[in-house]
């Protein structure tokens, strides 16, 4: 029972990036852009958190960190560095109207080399032997819990136990839901994603829709990557820790039915299952096993796929011009 | 609207139209397909900008350069594709691109009061993929009219409704003239068009034909001017050498996706050596037929018997489409798009020839000098334009690929050739090319089916036209006793009486 409420913690620290990575990919999928390129998305963004950390913690020196500045700068470089991503998608989707998987993908590889290579010249540059960064001190201000966190004994440890960043993934994963539901722009959004022709005839403007709609889910999705660098990696990058999360994100999207509420738990089951395989005991003499346990997420996607497949109700399926361009001219 | 054109690429969809529409009345517009009737609508709607012309609303000059803008000139439009989102309920629907205060309880509100005053019968909450197509269009006239338009036009809104529900919405159409709405409603049928219209206006090739007043005009009226005088160009018309029957179809009976019947217990049968036609407005279950004999849509009851040379009959409906390939059943059909069936964009000629013939040979690799062969001839006989048979189909003129289609399913011998629309966008030239090569079939002892939009034509190349209407057969009348009108009048209104009825 102990060993199970001391998972929970893990496993919601494991779920955020996850929560951050769904929650942008739904507000991009409902207006019909199926975004692929988001795992790099968020791998640009934790970089980019961790370019301007390393320079604001370079200038303070071996000085205190000012902990508004140390929070603000790695976010503000992290929204600028996913934003761009963004734009860039929606440059290329929205405006010139390139096929959608593909730019996604060339996004993806685009994000991992950009990030695997500004991680690589920071690491020269701070001249350690381990091939990581450090940037222990923003990490202490990103991981910084409630103060009485700890007196609330295993209530404090489930619930309050996380830097703010967790916090605001579960906030905003509400707030894209409320979006949707009681507003007029998510109803138009929504629209859009489903069909563009007809939000168009209904003087809607499709273009920006679908360009603030990809770019802030980018933004959201950035977080992802900047929350694991600084809370969950205790501000240590190496070059492709991050891993394979941003697919995994990607997945949730479909396992939560394009629901954000339904997101925050659906992502600290997958925060959970990414790390069981540490909790099942194996014995030192099968190791193997472990590494099959490994595998556990990406089973469960898989036959979540398969009965998300047979579904029928309606509401339930994918926007219905996902992954397809819009053309005024072709009505 | 004064002096109104409009041009795309090549095709002038209207030229110099003038259109006045009052307060409360309700005007046809009337013409047959592709007559620029849609587009004109569409420059009211702000979908499409005039090239040249002006639009006047209440004495004033207006530009309307999107839907927005017509809504705010109170123009509203039901499209005959429905603008609806599939997965949203009716009310979200309405209230959909409108701006301000979104306060779900007085948008309900306004809708019901809307319905109430109206006549409508909408469940606001009701998800658009669970209503029937008269629901639907229910919900695009109540969104119209949520929108504040004083003008209501409607693109042919009957041609999906069954007779109960046509009457139902005529009755909302008066309801909303009394209320001093203007109302412009597209549409084929004749009969409607006495029934709903104070005034007619006729469409001919994107000029006005003329107007005419409902009280004082009669169908035959309204059919003359429609179809005009079409410059008559003569194409052979061999007799039929040795006529067998070749394929019998007995009460085939067709729905579609949507569960609309679009094939109404049709039967008739094709001789071996003759041409038949089959007139009829597009979409009266024309495509649907079609395909149900060549095997690829799927038939709720009926049968189609083929009957070879040696007298064997062979059941059709249930075979694998090859199969029926096999036999000798060629369809070739042109769709709108014309690439959308039958050909692949981005495969060259040849290989676009091989579609068909690739499983014949039994090798590893494929054969490709015989389709190639094909192409070649094809491309000769045919006069197609292209600047080598190895560019992508895609590439090639619309006329063109057309040749190929069609060439195509000609050069495979058919005992049964099964055209729809084969000169569909075509110059003078090249259709006549075309009706050559179906002479040619029909004197080797093809039986064919020839669907076509032009009358003119129809009549000249058929040894019997079968006329539909709304899925049925109308009648099965001999091309060479009928008249144009006649078959309008059966393209319209089912079996008329007084005019000859065919064989069957």
């Amino acid at each position: 029972m102990l060993g199970f409420l001391a998972f929970i913690p893990r496993a919601v620290a494991q779920s955020i990036p996850l929560l951050f990575g769904c929650t942008g990919e739904i507000v991009t999928e409902k207006s019909g852009n199926l975004n692929l390129g988001l795992p790099g998305v968020m791998y640009v963004g934790a970089i980019s958190g961790v370019i301007g950390s390393f320079f604001y913690e370079g200038s303070v020196g071996a000085g205190e960190v000012n902990a508004a500045l140390a929070i603000l700068i790695p976010m503000l470089c992290c929204m600028a560095g996913s934003l761009l991503m963004g734009l860039i998608y929606s440059f290329l989707v929205v405006t010139l109207r390139a096929n959608q998987n593909v730019t996604g993908l060339a996004m993806t590889t685009f994000g991992v080399g950009f990030g695997n290579f500004f991680g690589g010249s920071l690491i020269k540059l701070s001249g350690q032997d381990i091939p990581s960064i450090s940037l222990s001190k923003t990490s202490t201000c990103f991981r910084a819990s409630l103060p009485f966190a700890k007196s609330l004994g295993v209530v404090g440890e489930i619930f309050f136990s996380y830097g703010f960043l967790a916090y605001l993934a579960i906030v905003i994963a509400l707030a894209v839901a409320f979006f949707f539901k009681k507003t007029r722009s998510g109803l138009h959004l929504r629209a859009v994603g489903e069909n563009p022709a007809t939000a168009d005839a209904a003087g809607i403007n499709v273009m920006k829709y679908k360009y603030l709609a990809t770019c802030i889910g980018c933004v959201i999705a950035g977080f992802g990557g900047l929350y694991y660098v600084m809370d969950y990696a205790c501000g240590i990058w190496s070059n492709d820790a991050f891993g394979d999360r941003g697919w995994l994100a990607i997945a949730l999207v479909i396992f939560t039915l394009w629901k954000a509420d339904l997101g925050i738990f659906a992502s600290i089951l997958f925060g959970g299952l990414y790390i069981l395989y540490l909790y099942i005991p194996t014995g030192m003499d099968h190791m193997e096993m472990k590494e099959l346990y490994k595998m556990i997420p990406y089973v469960v996607t898989l036959i979540v796929l398969i009965f998300t497949s047979m579904r029928n109700r309606r509401e339930d399926q994918f926007p219905q011009s996902l992954g397809l361009n819009y053309f005024r001219e072709e009505r | 609207m004064r002096g109104i054109s409009k041009r795309f690429d090549l095709k002038q969809a209207n030229t110099d139209v003038n259109f006045v529409l009052y307060k409360g009345e309700i005007v046809s517009l009337l013409g047959e397909n592709g007559s620029g009737k849609t587009t004109l609508m569409n420059m009211l709607a702000g979908i499409y900008y005039p090239d040249e012309g002006q639009i006047l609303i209440g004495g004033r000059e207006v530009t309307i350069s999107s839907p927005a803008e017509a809504y705010l000139n109170g123009i509203g439009m039901v499209h005959q594709h429905f603008k609806l989102v599939d997965v949203f309920s009716a009310w979200e629907n309405i209230v959909l691109g409108e701006d301000g205060k979104y306060d779900v309880a007085a948008a309900k509100a306004k809708i019901r009061s809307i319905c109430d005053k109206y006549g409508f019968v909408v469940d606001p909450d009701k998800k658009v993929y669970n209503m029937t197509v008269s629901e639907k269009q229910t919900v695009e006239i109540v969104k119209v009219i949520y929108r504040g338009a004083d003008i209501l036009i409607l693109d042919e809104p009957t041609a999906v409704l069954t007779p109960q529900e046509c009457e139902r919405l005529f009755e909302v159409m008066r309801n909303m003239k009394a209320d001093g709405k203007s109302i412009i409603i597209i549409t084929h049928k004749l009969n409607e068009v006495m029934a709903i219209s104070d005034r007619v206006v006729v469409l001919r090739q994107g000029r006005n034909a003329g107007e005419l007043e409902t009280a004082k005009t009669t169908m035959q009226e309204m059919t003359d001017m429609m179809v005009g005088h079409a410059v008559t160009l003569d194409i052979e018309r061999p007799e039929p050498v040795d006529p067998k029957k070749r394929l019998v179809i007995k009460n085939i009976c067709v729905t579609d996706a949507e569960g609309v019947p679009k094939v109404k217990n049709v039967s008739f049968y094709m001789n071996s050596g003759e041409i038949l036609g089959i007139a009829g407005i597009s979409g009266s279950g024309q495509k649907e037929l079609l395909e149900a004999i060549a095997g690829i849509q799927a038939v709720d009851e009926g049968s189609v018997k083929y009957i070879d040379e040696n007298e064997n009959e062979t059941e059709l409906i249930g075979m694998h489409p090859r199969d029926i390939r096999e036999l000798g059943v060629a369809l070739s059909f042109v769709p709108e798009d014309r690439l959308g069936m039958g050909l692949v964009g981005n495969m060259d000629i040849s290989e676009n020839m091989m579609l068909r013939t690739f499983g014949e040979s039994h090798k590893w690799f494929t054969d490709r000098e015989k389709p190639r062969k094909v192409a070649e001839d094809v491309v000769d006989v045919l006069e197609v334009s292209t600047p080598g048979l190895d560019i992508p189909v895609r590439r090639l003129s619309g006329g063109n690929i057309q040749k190929i289609l069609v060439g195509r399913e000609i050069s495979s011998n058919p005992k049964v050739l099964l055209t729809a629309y084969a000169v569909r966008g075509l110059d003078i030239n090249s259709s006549y090319k075309i009706y050559d090569l179906i002479n040619e079939q029909k004197k080797k002892g093809v039986a064919v089916l020839f669907v076509g939009e032009d009358l003119d034509v129809l009549m000249q190349i058929s040894d019997k036209i079968m006329v539909l209407c709304d899925g049925q057969v109308s009648d099965i009348v001999d091309a060479k006793k009928v008249t144009k009108n006649e078959i309008g009048l059966l393209m319209t209104s089912l079996g008329q009486e007084g005019v000859g009825k065919g064989e069957q």
